[in-house]
């Protein structure tokens, strides 16, 4: 039975489980610090996760220079810029993204949009806040501990992220171990939530098939999170033991710099195993949000429904299960069998078709619509250029052979940089620009939007595009200076120069939007309850910004789907999910 | 319209960038022009197709931007426009696969008549050891790593001493004759890497890792390390000289063995 009509009142059934009561905080360290309310711990969340990614943003900063003018500057060194791209991949990615998307805007939309008062668990989801932020500050602990922050980048393998090679490998590298350990503690209790919520608190008439594709997005990523941390749970604590305690979990025998360790036996691509079983997946947790929420930003800024809705919730499901049978493409020149090469070069060109049927029906939605181009949806748009793009330099390195002269070249770190970080930059941006008003009952100011906006996507893309071409030359990743190399031309040097200006450039330009994220909490036009005119039900609360308990007396009962703009025959250009029925035209 | 026309520039900039721009694969060196090839045909799928969506795209925002009156369409789903992209797009995708794991199978099968030589990666500088007169490789492990064997050739395996052993100097190899490599790395993982042969492969320690090639024209080509290994990975470098066939006996001729090697000289 197709739940894709315009009017869909039908029977509602009732209620399967008695409301719970919500815990009521009284003391102002249980309403504003200690809080249950998921809409308080989103904004603790997303707070923690910028805060955070600004260090990133200024490390990224110090890594431009030292590209652009290397030995110019006599602060950064080999062993601190590898502490600079270590801690910079490691916060961009786990604590700045996927906090953002699942913490901060999880859980500040899940309840809302499926009609719920809060979580199903709301003192385990403060609980995962501050877990979280413990494990911020471990991470920094880092940068002040005897040998700073370990250098061994993100991917942190072994044997070289323990051994005296790699700054850091003293207290940094058990920190960042402490760190990430704590981190999926916190995330399994926060994303315990998430699932069970989206699974057994929605409202009444909110059937699975009308959820709105943001949370489609956030709750597959949640369900890949739970499943995909733990193997990187084992990773970090058969390092810890290998660090500590002298095993060998990972460790060979190894002749150090002359001497011989005591290790033996070990195996360093089982670490590559376990990382990338989780690594890629990560990524799909990143995106998966971040194709929800733009799904969303389109319709709602085209006045128009999602163009095939099904088959977006399909591709969503689709690639957070392929995601898991994709990851030895992170290591198809590490040593492993070459034969399985052709596995998971066909598993992961396989997962570009429901990818790419996701791109069509975005710009399908476009078709025929009525679209406005506010700022979110710039930064839908924005998104949907990034992402193409950075997905189909994919296309090159998923091909086994071909990642073979581009893996660990400048090509790599232009993909993922362009699909991982500057796609979903934009979906946040975007959300931001979007829900502010819901959060906050006022806009963020529009010229500074729209400054932000275009410093940012003509920037980012000014960055990373020509990147990809100095990784088809053939420079190497992870490099902090090329020297005297005879295959590279002067002209990279220049384009190194060229990048990190543009990059500075970027990163001013977020001033701007910090600005305007504080500025407007006071002086922004007073939004209204629904100033999007938008049909999902976080919109249609009694009081903006929703009080405690979401919904006053009575929760919403919903009667369509969250894509009905522009009913033919319908009274207004979009129709409440909660509203029964439509008074017809004519 | 601003975003119209910015859409528009990325599209059109980015294939008159990739038509003009300085930076390209480095001229190949090995036979390994099929990668090469796949790549082309990679950048020409991607390319249409970005080209025709962002295109597509910017239609779009121009033709359906708001403007008073204007009404969306309600189109929920269209069940063989899906269809049809979705078999489109496989159809794409196999379009590049095909050719790609075609030449990964040449990848992973070694050619009968290839010599081997091996490449011993550690901290921070490379190592080589070719087969002597024997043709075959003596076994090596960790343990014998000395001062006077820094290879860690096992002394007691007749067929390592007259292996040859090349520290701190170039490797050379024969023009034209298909080569297998073997790595192995005494300490922490690496990469050989010179992007002239572009085939590459990772220094697993604790294993012996391969790759095979064969060198197409002579020349002076540098090694990079291409696996992130400490302070020093961008400083471990190497040089592989390939020779014509005399030169390369010429070269062979001069070389010690681990023999000569270890035994101090009276």
């Amino acid at each position: 039975m197709s739940e894709v009509t315009a009017d869909t009142v039908g029977s509602i059934g009732p209620a399967e489980v008695p409301e719970v009561e919500l815990y009521h905080a009284h003391t102002w360290l249980t309403k504003y610090v200690f809080c249950q309310d998921a809409k308080v711990i989103a904004i603790q969340y997303s707070l923690t996760a910028m805060a955070i990614g600004l260090v990133a943003l200024v490390l990224s900063w110090l890594m431009r220079l030292q590209l652009a003018f290397p030995g110019e500057f006599s602060l950064i060194q080999s062993d601190n810029y590898y502490q600079f791209i270590t801690m910079h991949g490691m916060i961009m990615v786990i604590y700045l993204l996927t906090a953002l998307f699942l913490g901060g805007f999880g859980n500040y939309l899940i309840p809302l949009m499926v009609g719920a008062r809060d979580m199903a668990f709301p003192y385990v989801n403060m609980l995962s806040y501050w877990v979280y932020l413990l494990a911020v500050l471990i991470l920094v602990a880092g940068f002040f501990a005897p040998g700073g922050p370990t250098g061994a980048g993100w991917t942190l393998y072994p044997p070289q992220a323990i051994l005296s090679g790699t700054p850091g490998h003293e207290w940094g590298i058990i920190l960042m171990m402490a760190s990430l350990i704590l981190f999926i503690i916190g995330f399994t209790m926060g994303g315990l939530n998430y699932v069970v919520t989206v699974l057994q608190c929605r409202t009444r008439g909110m059937t699975l098939m009308r959820l709105p594709l943001t949370v489609w997005g956030i709750f597959t990523a949640t369900v890949m999170a739970l499943l995909a941390f733990p193997a990187l749970f084992v990773g970090c604590v058969m390092m810890t033991l290998d660090r500590m305690l002298g095993t060998s979990f990972f460790m060979p025998s190894i002749v150090e710099l002359g001497q011989q360790l005591t290790y033996s036996g070990g195996s360093p691509i089982l670490f590559q195993h376990l990382f990338w079983f989780f690594g890629h997946p990560e990524v799909y947790i990143v995106a998966l949000p971040a194709f929800g929420i733009v799904s969303d930003l389109i319709s709602t800024h085209a006045r128009k429904n999602i163009f095939g809705y099904r088959m977006m919730v399909w591709a969503i499901v689709g690639i957070g299960a392929l995601s898991f049978i994709v990851w030895a493409h992170h290591m198809y020149i590490s040593g492993m069998d070459p034969y399985f090469g052709f596995f998971f070069a066909t598993t992961t060109l396989i997962i570009a078709v429901p990818t790419a049927i996701k791109v069509y029906n975005w710009v399908l939605t476009l078709w025929r619509g009525d679209i406005h181009l506010t700022v979110p949806m710039l930064f839908a748009l924005a998104f949907i250029v990034t992402f193409v793009n950075g997905g189909l330099t994919g296309l090159f390195l998923g091909n086994v052979v071909v990642d073979v002269p581009l893996s660990a070249t400048l090509f790599v770190v232009a993909h993922f940089h362009m699909v991982m970080g500057v796609a979903p930059i934009m979906t946040v941006f975007g959300g931001i620009y979007h829900w502010y008003p819901k959060v906050t009952g006022r806009m963020l100011n529009e010229t500074l939007g729209r400054v932000h906006f275009w410093v940012t996507f003509v920037g980012a893309y000014a960055i990373f595009f020509p990147m990809h071409y100095l990784g088809l030359l053939g420079v190497p990743r992870r490099y902090y200076e090329l020297g005297d190399t005879a295959f590279i031309p002067a002209s990279a040097a220049t384009l190194n120069v060229f990048i990190t200006v543009a990059a500075l450039i970027v990163g001013a330009a977020q001033l701007v939007f910090l600005f305007n994220l504080f500025w407007s909490l006071s002086r922004g036009k007073e939004s209204g309850p629904n100033p999007w005119r938008a049909t999902t039900l976080e919109w249609q609360t009694p009081q903006t910004p929703p009080g405690h308990g979401n919904w006053g007396k009575d929760l919403p009962i919903v009667y369509r789907w969250p894509y009905d703009y522009s009913v033919p025959g319908a009274e207004q250009d979009f129709i409440p999910q909660n509203q029964p029925a439509f008074a017809k035209v004519g | 319209m601003p975003i119209v026309i910015a859409l528009v520039l990325i599209a059109v900039g980015s294939v008159a960038f990739h038509l003009w721009n300085p930076w390209w694969l480095t001229p190949i060196a090995s036979n390994w022009q099929y990668i090469d090839a796949t790549i082309a045909i990679t950048f020409w799928i991607t390319g249409v197709v970005f080209t025709a969506v962002i295109l597509f795209m910017a239609y779009c925002v121009f033709r359906f931007r708001h403007i008073p009156g204007r009404q969306a369409a309600y189109e929920p789903e269209n069940k063989k426009l899906e269809w049809w992209l979705a078999i489109v797009t496989g159809v794409g995708v196999a379009a590049m696969l095909t050719p790609g794991l075609f030449v990964w199978s040449q990848f992973v099968t070694v050619p009968a008549n290839a010599t081997e030589f091996e490449a011993v990666g550690q901290q921070w500088n490379w190592a080589f050891r070719l087969p002597g007169k024997s043709g075959r490789l003596g076994t090596s492990d960790v343990k014998y790593i000395s001062s006077d064997n820094p290879l860690g050739v096992n002394p007691n395996d007749p067929n390592g001493k007259d292996n040859i052993v090349i520290v701190g100097d170039d490797l050379h190899l024969p023009v034209g004759k298909p080569v297998k490599v073997l790595l192995r790395s005494v300490d922490v993982v690496h990469d050989f890497y010179v992007p002239e042969f572009r085939a590459k492969m990772d220094l697993m320690p604790g294993m012996v890792t391969r790759f095979w090639f064969t060198p197409i024209r002579t020349g002076e080509f540098e090694i990079l390390c291409a696996g992130f290994c400490g302070v020093g990975h961008p400083q471990m470098r190497g040089k592989v000289v390939v020779d014509t066939e005399s030169d390369y006996q010429t070269w062979l001729g001069k070389q010690q063995t681990f023999a000569q090697l270890s035994t101090p000289a009276k």
